[in-house]
């Protein structure tokens, strides 16, 4: 067996896992409150990348250095998909709160092909060549063979955000609000939580991670379109599926497993079938856990 | 005034979160920026008008809520007023049916080509909404059953010369077939798990085609596909299809035939059940596998007889024309016209495929307006436009006073 070979497969499995797991997070922390697959959470993900290559690309006119660019880019980018995701659940989510589930789900579809085309018809339908923004260590140098910068900067990012997160989660007055939203929301309401804001600072939270994804993939793959948020969302919602939807730590677990499964299999069996590895493994999850790794099995209430 | 105020607002935040998209132009090849301005400007003054219809549609909504839940008697809806007055319904129907049947002699072979495609459309959207809108199992990959028709017909006739005819059959068991392949494994799920996997599921046969190069050939397709015969007899590229038309017809009635008697059967009385209360359905004796099961075979056979009219018509496939988007077309079709209503998924198929053929100008915005759509129907009208008209049953003394 080729360790040399075992190791670049693992790191770049790392890296896609991570990239995975921030997106995954936004579906959980949404899924966990209201229950809903919030399907245009991988066009806000999308959206995040080409305000990024925006606001990028006019710095780089006026001539800053790579990492200020990097760093207000990536503001402009979590601030605009904050924003975006503020809207869409007031828009297509909120008027929907007390129909059957299968309602806010035909409109999360609706909303986004809506924002698919939307950037499609305002930008354009080709690939768009996205500088990289990250820049090549020199400490980094002698491991380059193995691990590049970016994707050490992409696994790092992961770390810091998940951590920030964990923390927001169970310590500040916010974090207690939505944990008490998505275990009950009639008696978190009773206790004076103020429900719709709870909900509308999850979208934000989760969107903001997503733009956090979609800038590091961005700057790794080297080019973006208006399609790029269909497969990152469907994975990363395999992902939270995967390591439980609603919980946390599940999100993050499940999109390490689903980098490594994909990375491994591409690596060890074949690389055509990238894609087909997520399902596969997708549907023996659902079909043996359905549950998900982390996740409790509720008895359901008659 | 303070409507005023609140529009304004919507509209500056629409402005600030369309900017970068809608105004900023960036070519990174040339490394030039253009600025559209004047988009903004359209931004702001659509977003202040559409606040105010937004805010007056939710208004009324509530207001109706309010007046079901006060007891008052709601106006029967016009279209069901329409299908049960007979004068009206028959007379329609009959006008109905001279159109279609005289069509292609009126009309140009490039016009009648666009019916037999809004007829495809009826198919597929009838077909899911036995998945969908009788028995409520959301299915997102409803597509990979009419690829399967498509690749059925285009390998049998590649490697063995059968026929259409011989494959139509052959291709609507092998869609039941993967239907009950899909079904196994997600029998236990419900909802949005299920949307997940069938989603996943049609990807998935969508990738192995083009990945599987010995089998289907990859992403260049297979040609050559011949078109069906009568009896025998080969028609030529012009009268084909008119042929095919006429085919798609007696296709779609054959359909709307066994949809509408399977909707009042005893399984179409469980699938409706299973979709309004699956553990009350349960306890009232349903076998709620076999109904699942059937509800996803019967599903799919529509959508694999008509995957072999796509490859006869077109005479190529290739795994590009079925992707995601074609699921949610078929799907939004559905929820436009009315879930579960076979004269609404009629009209929606023929609103939704042929509004953008006659209107080439808004072509390039077709899938913009029908998202847009989904989410408005979703919020203000979640039943369609034509209801599914329920069965109510009243209970009457038989004794009077």
């Amino acid at each position: 067996m080729d360790w040399l070979y075992f190791l670049e497969l693992f790191l770049s499995g790392l890296t896609k896992g991570s990239i995975y797991a921030l997106i995954a997070l936004g579906y959980t922390m949404v899924y966990g409150i209201i229950q809903l697959i919030n399907f245009a959470h991988g066009e806000v993900y999308m959206i995040g990348a080409f305000t990024g290559l925006i606001v990028a690309s006019i710095l780089t006119l006026l001539g800053l250095n790579t990492l200020s660019i990097l760093l207000l880019a990536s503001m402009a980018a979590i601030i605009y998909s904050a924003a975006y995701g503020f809207t869409i659940e007031k828009i297509a989510y909120k008027p929907l709160r007390q129909a059957p589930r299968l309602s806010p789900l035909i409109s999360a579809i609706g909303m986004s092909i809506f924002l698919q085309n939307y950037v499609m018809i305002a930008q354009t339908s080709d690939f768009m060549p996205f500088p990289s923004l990250i820049p090549d260590f020199e400490f980094m140098e002698p491991y380059a063979h193995i691990i590049g910068s970016p994707e050490l900067v992409i696994i790092l990012t992961t770390m810091v955000v998940m951590i920030f997160l964990t923390v927001l989660i169970k310590f500040t007055r916010i974090g207690k609000a939505m944990r008490a939203t998505a275990q009950d929301k009639g008696m978190a309401m009773l206790v004076g939580v103020n429900i719709d804001r709870v909900i509308s600072m999850t979208f934000i939270i989760g969107t903001a991670l997503a733009a956090v994804g979609g800038i590091l993939t961005a700057c790794h793959v080297g080019q973006i379109n208006f399609y790029i948020g269909f497969l990152a969302g469907l994975k990363a919602f395999t992902a939270a599926v995967l390591g439980g939807i609603g919980s946390i730590p599940g999100a993050v677990l499940g999109g390490l497993v689903l980098g490594l499964t994909e990375s491994f299999g591409t690596g060890y069996i074949s690389s055509d079938y990238e894609d087909v590895f997520a399902f596969t493994l997708l549907i023996l999850i659902l079909i043996f856990r359905p549950a998900g790794i982390l996740g409790r099995s509720t008895t359901q209430k008659v | 005034m303070r409507e005023i105020i609140k529009s304004f607002t919507v509209s500056i935040w629409f402005m600030f979160l369309t900017f970068p998209i809608m105004v900023i132009k960036v070519n990174t090849i040339e490394k030039t920026i253009e600025w559209r301005w004047e988009r903004l400007i359209f931004v702001g003054i659509g977003s202040f008008f559409l606040s105010f219809l937004w805010r007056y549609l939710i208004t009324r909504k509530e207001s109706g809520i309010k007046k079901a839940e006060a007891g008052e008697e709601i106006k029967q809806p016009l279209s069901q007023r329409f299908f049960e007055d007979r004068r009206l319904f028959f007379p329609a129907l009959g006008g109905v049916i001279i159109l279609t049947v005289t069509f292609p002699l009126f009309f140009s072979s490039y016009q009648t080509n666009i019916m037999t495609n809004a007829l495809m459309y009826v198919m597929l959207g009838l077909g899911l909404n036995i998945v969908v809108g009788l028995a409520g199992l959301l299915d997102l990959g409803y597509v990979a059953f009419y690829a399967v028709g498509a690749y059925c017909y285009a390998l049998l006739n590649y490697h063995f010369g059968i026929g259409f005819w011989a494959v139509l059959p052959i291709a609507a068991a092998m869609g039941a077939l993967f239907g009950i392949l899909l079904g196994f494994p997600v029998l236990r799920l419900r909802g949005d798990y299920l949307a997940i996997v069938t989603l996943g599921f049609g990807e998935m046969i969508r990738l192995i085609l083009e990945n599987w190069n010995k089998f289907s050939f990859g992403p260049s397709g297979i040609a050559n596909i011949p078109r069906p015969t009568f009896f025998g007899y080969q028609f030529s590229f012009d009268h084909s299809f008119i042929y095919i038309y006429y085919l798609m017809i007696s296709l779609t009635i054959l359909t709307i035939f066994v949809v509408n008697r399977l909707q009042n059967s005893r399984i179409g009385r469980a699938w409706i059940a299973l979709r309004e209360d699956e553990i009350a359905c349960q306890a009232m004796g349903i076998d709620i596998r076999k109904t699942k099961l059937t509800a996803f075979a019967l599903g799919a056979t529509w959508a694999g007889m008509v995957g072999v009219v796509f490859a006869a018509k077109t005479t190529f496939v290739n795994p590009a024309s079925f992707t995601f988007m074609e699921s949610a077309i078929i799907l939004s079709l559905i929820v436009l016209g009315g879930m579960g209503s076979i004269i609404g998924v009629i009209l929606g198929a023929f609103i939704f495929i042929l509004l953008p053929e006659y209107l080439r100008a808004i072509e390039e915005y077709r899938m913009l307006v029908f998202g847009a759509a989904m989410v408005v129907m979703m919020v203000f009208r979640p039943q369609g436009l034509i209801s599914n008209i329920r069965r109510t049953y009243e209970f009457r003394s038989s004794k009077k006073q």
